[in-house]
């Protein structure tokens, strides 16, 4: 079956599947599933809280942080976001090649932020403090490792689609896609800066 | 019907009928296989249940012995809860929103099958629990650091989490499918405040289990660090708290409640209009009912904590909560009297079992009460008492509403109708079994009687009561049994069900039983809440639409689409179930259990990006 057809057939479905709202069924169901999501979070952030600077048994959350090296990771992943945001104009736009550079450089900014955060975790494993070194190892690795794994999620995600627009294959069939997926992006962007703050800026009682 | 459809993509074969329930991603179908699936868990988690009464028919039995009976009660609480209660609602759902509103499919029919296949393997790892002679026995709630490795270190409660986790996933991908599906699948003109309270209780429910199973599934995360890989969450030597667990279980145990009872009280409001002949008594009321009881749900966790020592004001402030919950509830048991009140009333087995849920919902809601005052919980916590308020909400409550929702619907899902003598016989021993064995237990735990403990003294003075609560409770078993025999035998040979069998008021019925593939050859449009009721007997003439549904050609036929059938949501399933087993074999420290964890992983992918890239959805 030709690219052409194919476009058509969806666009057929498509008009068939319109909609209550006007939302289309996948933007909803992402929607719906970033509210799930939080308390997904939640539900670890108020652990680590209950937990907060109990690091008897490892060092002490003051003693290894490394608060410019982590803004500059943070910084980095918030700018993925820009990226994001840009890819998503050029498609607009009509320009898919920009799209795709934009794409695949949102992408590379979340693995810079995972390489960061392989090399945190690492030094602080070499300084002492791990899985099980103390509730302040514990809470901490599972948290900011938890969403590690969305932003590895949201980079796999993002290669394939990548992929698929090389292939041709998003105009046709996931028009819509792209923005689907920076809703997801911009989410694990956010939950970043909340755990940015709630883990490393708010001071520890010395 | 289906061929229609896959003559129409141009690709006609032929497939097995074992084949086409495996790949089908028709809601109906979908939904049938929950209500077999969850009614065969319902089987297990009931002879379990006989079990227990056996145990403690008399004093110092050792029918089962404490560990046996530790296994036994844990597994008859998870069966009834996760593989019995819920999927039995959720076999509703699946059956009804899409005809209700309207629709021809949900909207995300293959997740909708991933859900049921991720169900069927996660209440299968649970179960086989039993061939390694492992079953879960730190309770339902698995408070831990009960379940920590030091306190439990056998495959029991691995068991439990990894069945639990793949639960929790096909709980959280069917409710996010309901939402999208209410949301943004109805017909034309079917406003919210037209839809049927079944659909609005659904829709409450899914926004419930999205925000409530993460609250779980974390607990459970954590608790698989603790135990699998040394973390020190429930670890009070470290400093940890001993109720963290319990405030993650209760958050999300809490709203579980209404997401079982809620479902059941939409039901409820579908069988009495119809057996009563008139509309529903403030359909409203009951709308925004179900919606605060929804949202007051997530502030009550705590009341299931009363005793830890939360101090005073925590413990006031949940109590009140508590009580503030108790009178939407009581808003909606007025609004089912009233809808009785003056009807013309039909009874028949649907409208018996509702009216014993109103029944015994409402004695189970006043203990309900009676417990949320802090004092008085301090008296009745973890005794007999608390097991009979929980029994008269799910037992009494939900399950009286699910049946009498089984014997109103199964016409429109087989195209027969039950046998309405054995239903009202049916219906007549379950009320007075079920009183029989419960309602004793409030004597009991005011007496004094702790719950789980497998078995008591002589000279208690609780040796008549448990003798008659056993004797019940075979009776309600037996009671069960005739209904399974009427289920299965009307299977075959039950009266064939026309498509309006009691003359009801919502879409479902505006269509032939069982409905065809696509359930509405022409969509409707609606213009009234019980909108089939106005067709029938409104000022509009029936429409033609109406017409052409319940008659549909060839040529009406021709130009509907519907998804192609899939295997991928069973392969992506499959994947989990493999994650789960490969974890719960490395709990019992098996070289192999990564590779088969990691080959999950990759099945799980394969499946997910097949279907992704799956042609034409």
């Amino acid at each position: 079956m030709s690219d052409l057809s194919q476009a058509s057939q969806a666009a057929h479905i498509e008009e068939a599947h319109a909609t209550t709202t006007g939302i289309s069924h996948n933007k909803l169901l992402m929607w719906a599933f970033l509210a799930s999501d939080c308390m997904f979070f939640g539900s670890l952030i108020m652990t680590f809280m209950v937990y907060r600077g109990k690091a008897a048994g490892g060092p002490r959350p003051q003693d290894i942080w490394d608060i410019p090296y982590t803004s500059v990771s943070a910084a980095v992943l918030l700018l993925s976001s820009l990226a994001i945001v840009l890819a998503l104009t050029y498609l607009q736009r009509g320009n898919e090649r920009a799209f795709r550079i934009w794409l695949v450089a949102t992408a590379g900014l979340g693995l810079l932020f995972l390489g960061g955060q392989y090399y945190e975790f690492t030094t602080f494993y070499h300084e002492g403090l791990t899985l099980h070194s103390s509730l302040f190892g514990t809470t901490f690795f599972v948290l900011t490792g938890f969403h590690g794994t969305h932003v590895g999620i949201g980079v796999i995600w993002l290669l394939s689609l990548a992929w698929m627009s090389k292939r041709g294959k998003i105009p046709a069939i996931r028009a819509e896609m792209p923005e689907i997926v920076a809703l997801y992006w911009h989410f694990v962007d956010i939950v970043w800066i909340i755990i940015f703050a709630v883990v490393y800026l708010i001071p520890y009682k010395p | 019907m289906a061929q229609v459809t896959t003559t129409q993509q141009g690709a006609q074969y032929r497939r097995s009928t074992i084949w086409e329930w495996i790949t089908t991603v028709d809601h109906k179908k979908i939904g049938i296989l929950y209500l077999f699936t969850s009614l065969f868990f319902f089987l297990i988690g009931g002879i379990l249940a006989m079990l227990i009464r056996t145990q403690l028919i008399v004093p110092d039995n050792t029918f089962l012995g404490p560990a046996t009976y530790n296994e036994v009660f844990t597994m008859h609480g998870t069966i009834m809860i996760f593989l019995a209660v819920m999927p039995l609602n959720a076999a509703f759902f699946n059956f009804l929103v899409p005809l209700q509103i309207g629709a021809r499919d949900v909207a995300f029919p293959r997740l909708n099958a991933f859900s049921y296949w991720a169900f069927l393997f996660g209440g299968l790892l649970i179960l086989s629990s039993f061939l390694f002679g492992a079953a879960p026995n730190a309770g339902w709630f698995g408070y831990a650091n009960l379940t920590t490795l030091t306190y439990s270190p056998g495959l029991n409660v691995d068991f439990w989490i990894f069945g639990l986790q793949i639960l929790g996933i096909a709980s959280v991908a069917s409710a996010l499918n309901f939402f999208v599906t209410i949301i943004n699948m109805r017909a034309p003109g079917m406003r919210m405040m037209r839809m049927p309270v079944f659909t609005w209780m659904t829709l409450v429910t899914s926004v419930l289990l999205m925000l409530a199973i993460p609250s779980l599934t974390i607990g459970l995360v954590e608790l698989t660090f603790d135990r699998y890989f040394g973390t020190l969450f429930f670890e009070p030597s470290a400093g940890a708290s001993v109720v963290l667990w319990q405030h993650l279980f209760w958050i999300f145990g809490h709203p579980e409640v209404y997401i079982m009872v809620l479902p059941p009280f939409g039901m409820i409001s579908e069988i009495l209009p119809t057996f009563s002949r008139k509309p529903l008594f403030g359909y409203p009321f009951v709308v925004y009912s179900g919606i605060a009881i929804g949202f007051l749900s997530f502030g009550v966790w705590a009341h299931h904590m009363f005793a830890v020592g939360l101090g005073p004001v925590a413990n006031s402030v949940f109590a009140t909560t508590t009580m503030l919950i108790a009178i939407p509830t009581g808003v909606k048991i007025f609004n089912w009297l009233g809808t009785l009140w003056g009807g013309s009333i039909v009874i028949k087995t649907p409208l018996l079992f509702a009216a014993g849920f109103i029944g015994m919902f409402t004695i189970g809601g006043i203990s309900g009460v009676m417990h949320a005052s802090v004092p008085v919980d301090y008296w009745q916590t973890d005794s007999y008492f608390v097991v009979a308020h929980f029994h008269y909400v799910l037992f009494g409550g939900s399950l009286m509403a699910i049946l009498g929702g089984i014997y109103y619907w199964y016409p429109k899902m087989f195209g027969r109708m039950l046998n309405d003598k054995l239903g009202q016989i049916h219906f007549w021993t379950v009320l007075i079994a079920f009183n029989m064995t419960f309602f004793p237990m409030h004597f009991l735990g005011i007496d004094g009687m702790p719950r789980r403990i497998y078995t008591y003294p002589d000279g208690m003075g609780w040796n008549f009561w448990n003798k008659e609560e056993s004797i019940g409770a075979y009776i309600l078993g037996l009671s069960m049994l005739l209904f399974a025999y009427n289920f299965i035998k009307s299977l075959r040979s039950g009266e064939i069900a026309p498509a309006d069998p009691w003359d009801a008021r919502t879409l479902e019925w505006s269509i032939p039983s069982p409905p065809p593939a696509y359930n509405f050859a022409v969509v409707p449009t609606v213009t009234s809440r019980d909108e089939f009721w106005e067709m029938k007997y409104g000022s509009n003439e029936q429409s033609t639409a109406q017409k052409t549904n319940l008659n549909p050609t060839a040529e009406d036929e021709r130009h509907i689409h519907l998804p192609p059938p899939s295997y991928y949501p069973l392969v992506a399933a499959g994947g989990l179930l493999a994650m789960g087993a490969g974890m719960v074999m490395h709990g019992d420290g098996m070289a192999v259990s990564w590779y088969i964890f990691g080959a999950g992983i990759l099945v799980l992918t394969f499946g997910l990006f097949g279907w992704s890239f799956e042609p034409n959805h």
